[in-house]
């Protein structure tokens, strides 16, 4: 990028780089009113210092049209709204202790787990009727196939000392047949 | 689970008794409990790299050198699906007779496992490459086994999944030993409707399906070398009940024993609903269909039924499989080979049968067709039913057999000449030791044609050990003179 720029010398490039810088302060501290509705100024709202965003669009003369909104468009949700929680029964513990190969069978785990459980509800909350779930932001494209080439690889000398334990170049791992999430295999 | 090694130590005599009690069963007896046998297999795709990585697909290699960053699940790596995998899977459902569902979903199974660096595997749970299929097969039954009977089994789905690596047990340092080889490696995971009663017919299906596979060229399926893996699902009930609780039989490394293994766990249902206890599923203590989330990384997976069917940007492109030209492709199928051999040769379907059931059979009695002037139809017994049966004695594959087809081919001209009696043909094709003598029988013969006189002593000497000495030695002289004159 800075190719022809070397040829004329630093004086150029510098300039460059200064020549932006100076018209943004240029328009930013002007009033004028063409070029003011390129320059947003948003404060913060309350509780936070109120040091204002400027944010400005040089050198266009579209309106910038900001998606986020002035003021907030929901409404918090008062805890009665929400249906009363199912007792999480210790059934229920176990299995997610299996699934997830996590302890939290204190009573601060519990507490943590009902509470996040009640978070979670806050969806239940929102009307969906007639919208199909959503998978992830490429469900709407098509999958690229590879051919079946081999490229990679080949790197044992880089994948085994990212272990703690090796043995003769295999990975070593608790045994198997101790833990109850070995009921878990297909 | 899926690691014990199954119990082996059953008596032969105990199981060919049980066998012929439970194809009695077979044949419905309305009040008896009868079996219900539902198969999961897994096919390992033959392709050069992985399903997800271009890690080449390799056995016996170094632990842990056939794996790139992805296999190890190192963060940052992302999948992209291998299309000869694709098209492996789109070929085996075509065979099968599937629909082929356009456009399917990949999923992630989330399990711990050691040999599961991710902590996830993924498989297509949601909606698989195909669907609703069958596979016909058939089994010899009768008295004398020599009945073909004609059996279906319907095909659930067909899907897409990865393999997961390898674990060694080393129980003395209380350490599981991990080997990432494996670990992605393409397979076809084959679900069966439970439309199977018992042992024998389980292995007849596996046993066609591996023909197929092999055919097609998307599997070798090698039970063995872990290339077709099958878990059976085992259960007992009266006709027109429901069905009863399921078990799993697992990690079987041949048909036969899949055979028995299943007619055994059906065997001990029976038993045990016969003292009043209940069948315990002890595999399944969770339900199975939780862990399941959408991949997040794969959009959907998209096969076009013909190439005016795929948008104007991807046409060309390598990345796109279409149905019409896998279909136009598909080699000659074992049911089609049989119905060839049938007709080419005027052969019974029974022996089509086993002809295109023993590896090799069917190569080694064209070759002894070529090489002869006698009829198929009179040669076939000669292969399926002495060769064949001496070959299972000895335990030797078609491909160890020390008689070649030429010798055999000559043998039975002989005998068709009159030259050497039946028994001696038997005796010859039995490869007991003189099995040598056979092949240089021929080779003497041959010498003798040629004028050399001193051979025929020495065929003199064979042919009387072949009679035991029951032959006219005046006779069997004139005789050999006369056709080798």
């Amino acid at each position: 990028m800075l190719g022809i720029h070397q040829i004329y010398g630093r004086r150029r490039v510098q300039l460059n780089i200064i020549l932006p810088l100076l018209c943004r302060y240029y328009y930013a501290s002007r009033t004028d009113n063409m070029l003011s509705t390129n320059v947003k100024t948003l404060r913060k709202t309350r509780n936070t210092p109120s040091r204002p965003v400027t944010v400005a669009r040089l050198y266009s003369s579209n309106k910038h049209n900001s998606k986020v909104p002035k003021v907030p468009t929901w409404e918090p949700l008062g805890e009665d709204r929400i249906p009363s929680l199912p007792q999480v029964s210790s059934d229920l513990v176990d299995k997610l202790e299996r699934l997830a190969l996590v302890d939290f069978r204190t009573k601060e785990g519990l507490v943590c787990l009902e509470r996040a459980i009640r978070f979670a509800d806050h969806l239940n909350m929102v009307d969906t009727t007639g919208v199909e779930p959503m998978d992830s932001v490429l469900e709407h494209g098509q999958l690229f196939l590879r051919g079946d080439t081999v490229t990679e690889g080949d790197c044992a000398e880089k994948l085994l000392p990212l272990s703690n334990t090796t043995v003769e170049e295999y990975f070593v791992a608790p045994p198997v047949g101790n833990k109850t999430s070995t009921s878990n295999r297909h | 689970p899926g690691r014990d090694a199954p119990a082996q130590s059953r008596s032969n005599r105990t199981f060919s008794m049980l066998e012929y009690v439970l194809a009695c069963l077979c044949r419905s007896r309305p009040h008896e409990l009868v079996g219900v046998v539902g198969l999961e297999i897994h096919a390992q795709i033959q392709s050069n790299t992985k399903l997800f990585s271009g890690s080449k697909v390799g056995f016996s290699a170094p632990p842990n050198s056939l794996v790139s960053f992805f296999d190890a699940s190192l963060p940052g790596t992302l999948p992209v699906l291998n299309r000869r995998c694709v098209e492996a899977a789109v070929m085996t459902a075509l065979a099968l007779n599937c629909t082929i569902n356009k456009k399917s979903f990949f999923d992630r199974k989330h399990y711990f496992y050691a040999d599961l660096p991710a902590g996830y595997q993924i498989t297509q749970q949601r909606r698989a490459v195909a669907v609703d299929g069958q596979l016909a097969y058939s089994l010899l039954g009768g008295r004398k086994r020599n009945q073909i009977q004609s059996r279906t089994v319907r095909i659930k789905q067909i899907q897409l999944e990865q393999d997961s690596g390898k674990s060694l047990h080393d129980d003395q340092r209380s350490q599981t030993l991990i080997d990432l080889n494996r670990a992605g490696v393409g397979l076809m995971e084959l679900v069966m409707e439970p439309d199977m009663s018992c042992g024998e017919q389980a292995a007849a299906a596996v046993r066609e399906l591996q023909l197929v596979l092999q055919a097609l060229g998307t599997c070798q399926g090698n039970m063995s070398e872990g290339q077709l893996r099958v878990d059976a699902n085992v259960s007992v009930h009266r006709p027109g009940e429901e069905l009863g609780v399921r078990t799993e039989v697992k990690n079987i490394n041949s048909a036969r024993f899949l055979s028995r293994a299943i007619d055994y766990e059906i065997q001990r249902q029976i038993e045990a609903l016969g003292r009043g206890e209940a069948v315990l599923n002890e595999t399944r203590t969770y339900d199975s269909k939780s862990g399941f989330m959408p991949e997040p990384n794969l959009p959907p997976l998209v096969v076009y039924e013909d190439r005016g069917s795929v948008p104007a940007g991807l046409l060309g492109a390598e990345g796109v499989v279409v149905l019409e030209g896998l279909r136009e492709g598909l080699p000659e199928l074992p049911s089609v080979k049989r119905a060839r051999l049938v007709r080419s040769y005027g052969l019974l379907p029974e022996h089509s049968f086993t002809l295109v059931n023993e590896d090799g059979l069917m190569e080694y009695f064209e070759a002894v067709v070529k090489e002869t002037r006698k009829e198929p139809r009179k040669l076939i017994g000669w292969v399926t039913n002495e060769l064949l049966g001496h070959l299972k004695h000895h335990n030797l594959s078609v491909s160890k057999c020390p008689v070649s087809p030429s010798a055999l081919a000559e043998l039975l001209e002989l005998q068709e000449a009159g030259h050497i009696s039946s028994t001696v043909a038997k005796q010859v094709a039995s490869l007991s030791p003189s099995v040598c003598d056979s092949v240089s029988l021929s080779v003497s013969v041959r010498a003798l044609q040629e004028g050399n006189k001193k051979v025929l002593n020495r065929l003199m000497g064979l042919v009387q050990k072949e009679t035991k000495g029951r032959a006219d030695p005046v006779l069997v002289r004139s005789l050999l003179e006369e056709k080798t004159s």
